[in-house]
């Protein structure tokens, strides 16, 4: 499409920027080429604006047959890399065709835009939010730049978040019960909970706790997935007896998490799981696996 | 409703987490912005991330190593934690707090290890412990800072992945919070011990809690401390130090439990080298201002006892009770007797109780002692009562107890009661019988430290009343020594005697005499099955030494009383057969003439009244009991004494009575004494005791003293007869106004002695060629003068004359050998003469006539 970026200097510049830029949240993604950039942030239902500039190089003109500027939610799945599938495409036209002598700007407005997903970069799927400007050429390739941005949904607090509580066992070996404090995590949420040693005949080590994102992808005989431990913490050093309580405090800041993902466009699923491993003596693992989900809050200026 | 886990065997699952070294190091990098390029990005330093990949690969081989192993290992753990020191420093330096924290957690990962022993994992802590003050400093400036809040920092500290580096690190983070008091004391202290039941590894929980101890120690929210909260806060800060202290003890016991059977000696030593990290928290219990008696009472104590009876375990129940006793104050311990005591009984069956509560009786006991105020308060709380009881408990709940520590106990106790209720003969005696109780239906004790603790039991209240006749008033004081095997009676009876000597007590009354009698029969007869072989000549002595002194000590002014004390003594000592009676008889003997020369002292009032103590009687018992002599037999003695008995008798004028004992004395003298020297000191004697008496009447002096002159004239020596018959002189001659006075047969005995100093001077010349000495003559010289001056009409100057001149003669002969001494003798007695010649007087005038030269 772009073969000329890169083969020959391009006959302009086109600079995207957002109206907001300077007041607007940047956070940082992951590019295509592994590099971690600052992008602007906006969530869902949000109005996209600002300016698009091109500028000829100097002395040139440049001929076109209308310029447009379109925004892109895109997913890519990595065994089908490179084909995006748009699952949103809006298209503003900004000029119609003629000639460009000099820098000429172009304000757009993509107002109260559905972004219903999130940015998102996985294992083996990424899914993208683009703004993209296409200046219309004849005979040779269109004139394209794209600009990367993030959305980010928050979600009000669930108002129903229950605990987690189980009891499990290996028959005459080791029964436990455990509890979660809560079943539905924001991202920096702290899990709090407890495990309670009911029957110890075993020789134990110690405990930890793990959160496992599994991303699934694909549909039916091409599903894909792929788990992911994010956090290894250590609960419990030694081997308890009958009736002891051990507390768990995990704070999931220090951990790159998202919110759970629940088949998004069909295409892909990213869930959470908090997995309690418990290792014998013999280095034996013995675990027990319990889905969470995990929502973005929106951050107040007074949480600390 | 029970799910099951899948059970996954899969040992190579876990490889990527071995893979890892440094797991705690990486959980830190994970806290930053971009953790995982940081991981990557910044590596340990390379030699370090070897050394504990090597580190972790060792931690798979058998925990089983020599000391070697240990010293090796110790040395690993140190360089590592100074190693990470030293980088935790440079980032403290820089102001690096991510990096200080990730060094410190590494450093602390150290601790991890499992391969050390108590003592050696001690070292390694010291030295964390150390680094721990800096970056606890470091952490208080950085808040003052405001570089970072400490909420934070509390916070920041726990992203570490390894539960011990993290826990350590929110401990001192929590000190810093406390401090800061940017949220109350007890809050954090309650979220920090909590969240130390992360470690149920019992050496590594037990560090980090002593840690945790150490750091909260002084921010406590005592009464009148600075971290004092809300009105309630001491109730938190008391609940902190009672919560570590159970999980320390949970761990502590649980160490026992753990690891191979073989090791469980082994293990038992290790232990007791960490009994001070548990007990430390019941130091700072006591330490604590707001721990009143009332919250001791309510709180405290309960739960701690609760803890140390509920953990089962001996070392534990042992050590956390002296422990109790030791820290809180006696008064605590006063008032809260009954649920203390309470907790003895629960105690495993191989707990050393008696230690124990023997420790708390003592200090009870000191107590009470050290403040006499306090005894009321003793008084009211019943601690006899209580601790009787327990006692009887403790024996009861632990039948395996071996006889010496029942015995210990029941020492204890009375101690404490002596000293706490010396008033209370009752509590004594009730202390001996429950110790007879237990002792009853057993055999005499042999073992040795029980014996002694019976002694010391017996011994306290002799000490302590310094009276043997409460003693006597307890009647289960013989009870108890009846339990001792022989030789141990008669040590304590000798302690008994002692004690009465040391403290000249009177001992008044013939029951308890009786009573004291059996105390030290173990002196006074021969036990059954005694071996008499094996004592000690010098012991036996010492010991019939002490029973004779101690009949002088009974003494009572009612005559009547003292009458019958003497039949109690006599009683006994009769039956000691013939090895004690020699050293017995003449104590009785001569206590009891005692009591007849306080008799004839009241002569007037008492004769013809119907009295049953009269000199008589005494006289009967005497002579009976010396009379016991002769199975001895000791013919001497037995003289000695019926010569005794016949003065007095004499003084009581009891002719008859006098009498029956002379004729005892010849007939012991005739039948019994053959040995001659023997012979004259026995007719000596006879001699100077029938002199003084004067109730005899003409017949039977005359036939006493005729038998004396026979006897002293078949002496078998010449000189021996001489002396003797010259001595038998006196008995003709007495200085009473009614006595006798017969010059004549006075004169016949000297001029008889002087027949036999001649025939024996004569022999000597005949066996042995020269005539011996003038000796004889000179003494019957002085004899002569001695009359003389009495004024005997018989002896005349010129018989006194005459004899200066034999003996001159005699002593000028060829054949008399000159002696010294003899011319010294015959020099001064003329010397005498002058010396009367030159005084004057009646006598000087009778000596005119006599020349001495």
């Amino acid at each position: 499409m772009n073969y000329i970026i890169g083969a020959f200097k391009p006959p302009c510049d086109i600079f995207v920027t957002f109206s907001d830029e300077r007041s607007r949240k940047q956070v940082p993604i992951k590019k295509d080429n592994g590099k971690t950039a600052m992008v602007p942030a906006f969530q869902s239902l949000e109005t996209i604006a600002g300016e698009v500039s091109i500028a000829p190089v100097p002395g040139k003109r440049l001929e076109h047959t209308g310029v447009k500027i379109e925004l892109l939610g895109q997913i890519e799945l990595y065994f089908d890399r490179g084909n995006f599938y748009d699952f949103t495409s809006l298209v503003r036209e900004l000029d119609i065709p003629g000639e460009l002598y000099e820098r000429k700007t172009y304000p757009f407005e993509f107002s109260t835009v559905e972004m219903p997903y999130e940015t998102y970069n996985g294992t083996n799927v990424r899914l993208r939010y683009i703004l993209k400007v296409t200046i219309g050429r004849n005979y040779v390739g269109n004139i394209v730049e794209s600009r990367d941005f993030c959305v980010r949904n928050y979600s009000p607090v669930p108002t129903i978040n229950n605990s987690i509580k189980m009891e499990v066992g290996i028959e005459d070996c080791l029964h436990i019960e455990f509890e979660y404090s809560k079943s539905k995590y924001h991202l920096k949420d702290v899990i709090v909970g407890k495990i309670y040693f009911l029957l110890v005949r075993i020789k134990i080590k110690n405990m930890e706790l793990e959160i496992r994102r599994r991303e699934s992808t694909g549909s039916g005989a091409n599903t894909y997935v792929e788990t992911e431990t994010l956090a290894k913490f250590e609960l419990m050093d030694g081997a308890p007896v009958r009736g002891e309580s051990i507390p768990v405090r995990l704070f999931l800041t220090p951990y790159e998490l998202t919110p759970t993902y629940r088949n998004i466009n069909n295409k892909f699923s990213v869930k959470y799981y908090l997995n309690l491993v418990l290792v014998d003596e013999e280095d034996r693992r013995y675990f027990k696996q319990q889905e969470i989900t995990m929502y973005r809050l929106l951050e107040t200026p007074q949480s600390s | 409703k029970i799910k099951y886990v899948r059970r996954t065997e899969e040992n190579t699952t876990p490889a990527s987490i071995q893979a890892k070294p440094a797991p705690s190091g990486t959980a830190h990098a994970r806290s930053n912005s971009a953790p995982r390029r940081r991981r990557r990005g910044r590596p340990d330093p390379p030699h370090q991330a070897a050394r504990m990949a090597a580190a972790s690969a060792a931690k798979r081989m058998l925990p089983d190593g020599g000391a070697d192993d240990e010293e090796r290992w110790l040395a690993e753990g140190i360089a590592g934690v100074q190693q990470n020191a030293f980088y935790m420093h440079r980032a403290l330096d820089s102001n690096n707090l991510k990096d200080a924290l990730k060094y410190s957690a590494q450093m602390l990962s150290e601790l991890r290890t499992s391969r050390l022993s108590p003592h050696k994992y001690y070292e390694l802590y010291m030295r964390a412990f150390d680094e721990m003050r800096k970056l606890e400093m470091f952490f208080r400036e950085e808040t003052r800072r405001g570089s970072c809040s400490v909420v934070d920092l509390y916070e920041l500290v726990q992203h570490a992945g390894n539960v011990l580096p993290r826990l350590y690190l929110l401990c001192t983070v929590g000190s810093v919070y406390i401090k800061s008091k940017e949220a109350p004391a007890k809050d954090v202290l309650k979220d920090l011990v909590e969240m130390c039941r992360g470690i149920q590894h019992p050496l590594r929980g037990l560090f980090l809690r002593s840690y945790l101890s150490q750091i909260s120690r002084d921010k406590l929210p005592d009464i009148g401390s600075e971290y004092e909260g809300d009105a309630d806060s001491i109730n938190d800060a008391v609940e902190f130090v009672l919560q570590n202290f159970i999980e320390m003890n949970k761990l502590w016991v649980r160490m026992q439990h753990q690891g191979p059977v073989r090791e469980k000696e082994k293990r038992g030593k290790e232990r007791n080298e960490l009994r001070d990290l548990v007990g430390k928290n019941l130091h700072v219990l006591s330490q604590i201002e707001g721990v009143d008696l009332d919250m001791y009472k309510e709180t405290v104590l309960p739960r701690i006892l609760e803890q140390v009876v509920n953990c089962k375990d001996d070392l534990a129940q042992f050590y956390l009770m002296d422990c109790i006793i030791q820290v809180f104050p006696d008064e605590y311990h006063l008032q809260t007797l009954e649920t203390l005591l309470s907790a003895f009984p629960q105690l495993q069956p191989n707990v050393d109780i008696k230690t124990v509560l023997s420790a708390l009786m003592d200090r009870l006991s000191n107590y009470a002692a050290s403040s006499p105020e306090v005894l009321p308060e003793f008084l009211q709380v019943e601690a006899f009562a209580k601790f009787s009881n327990a006692i009887g408990k403790v024996i009861e709940a632990q039948p395996d107890m071996p006889v010496v520590g029942a015995v210990t106990l029941y020492v204890s106790l009375l101690t404490f009661t002596l000293r706490v209720h010396p008033d209370r003969l009752d509590y004594v005696d009730q202390v001996l019988g429950a110790c007879v109780k237990k002792l009853s239906g057993k055999a005499k004790l042999e073992d040795s430290r029980a014996t002694k603790q019976i002694v010391a039991l017996l011994s306290a209240p002799l000490e302590k009343y310094s009276n043997i006749v409460t003693a006597l008033e307890l009647s289960n004081y013989p009870r108890v020594m009846d339990y001792l095997d022989n030789a141990t009676t008669k040590v304590m009876a000798v302690v008994i005697i002692q004690s009465i000597m040391k403290n000249t007590t009177c001992i008044s009354t013939s029951d308890k005499i009786e009573a004291l009698f059996d105390l030290i029969k173990g002196l006074i007869k021969d036990m059954d099955g005694a071996q008499d072989d094996e004592l000690d000549e010098e012991d036996f002595k010492e010991e019939q030494n002490s029973v004779a002194r101690l009949i002088h000590m009974l003494h009572n002014d009612d005559h009547e009383e003292m009458l019958k004390i003497l039949c109690t003594v006599q009683k006994h000592i009769l039956q000691g057969g013939p090895k004690r009676l020699t050293f017995t008889v003449p104590s009785l003997v001569f206590s009891a003439l005692k009591l007849v020369r306080r008799l004839q002292g009241q002569d007037g009032d008492v004769t013809g009244e119907d009295v049953p103590a009269t000199p008589k009687k005494i006289f009967q018992i005497l002579h009976q009991t010396i009379e016991a002599l002769s199975c001895v037999p000791s013919p001497e003695l037995a003289l000695r004494l019926y010569l005794q008995c016949a003065e007095a008798a004499n003084d009581c004028d009891l002719e008859p009575v006098a009498y029956e004992f002379f004729t005892q004395a010849f007939i012991l003298y005739e039948e019994e004494i053959a040995d001659s020297k023997a012979q004259i000191t026995a007719i000596h004697l006879i001699i100077g005791t029938l002199q003084r008496m004067n109730i005899f009447g003409v017949e039977n002096r005359d036939t006493l003293t005729h038998k004396t002159t026979g006897y002293s004239a078949k002496l078998l020596k010449k000189p021996d007869q001489c002396r003797a018959v010259y001595a038998c002189s006196h008995l003709f001659w007495t200085d009473d106004q009614d006595g006798i006075m017969d010059g004549e047969r006075v004169l016949l005995c000297l001029k008889r002695a002087l027949r036999i100093a001649n025939a024996a001077q004569q022999m000597a010349n005949a066996t042995r060629g020269s005539s011996g000495s003038v000796t004889l003559f000179i003494e019957i010289l002085n004899k002569y003068l001695y009359f003389f001056e009495k004024g005997i009409p018989q002896i005349t100057n010129t018989v006194i004359q005459d004899l200066i001149e034999l003996i001159r003669t005699e002593k000028q002969s060829d054949n008399t050998v000159a002696d010294p001494s003899t011319e010294a003798f015959f020099a001064s007695t003329l010397r005498y003469i002058e010396f009367q010649k030159q005084k004057g007087g009646s006598i000087g005038e009778k000596y005119e006539q006599i020349k001495t030269t």
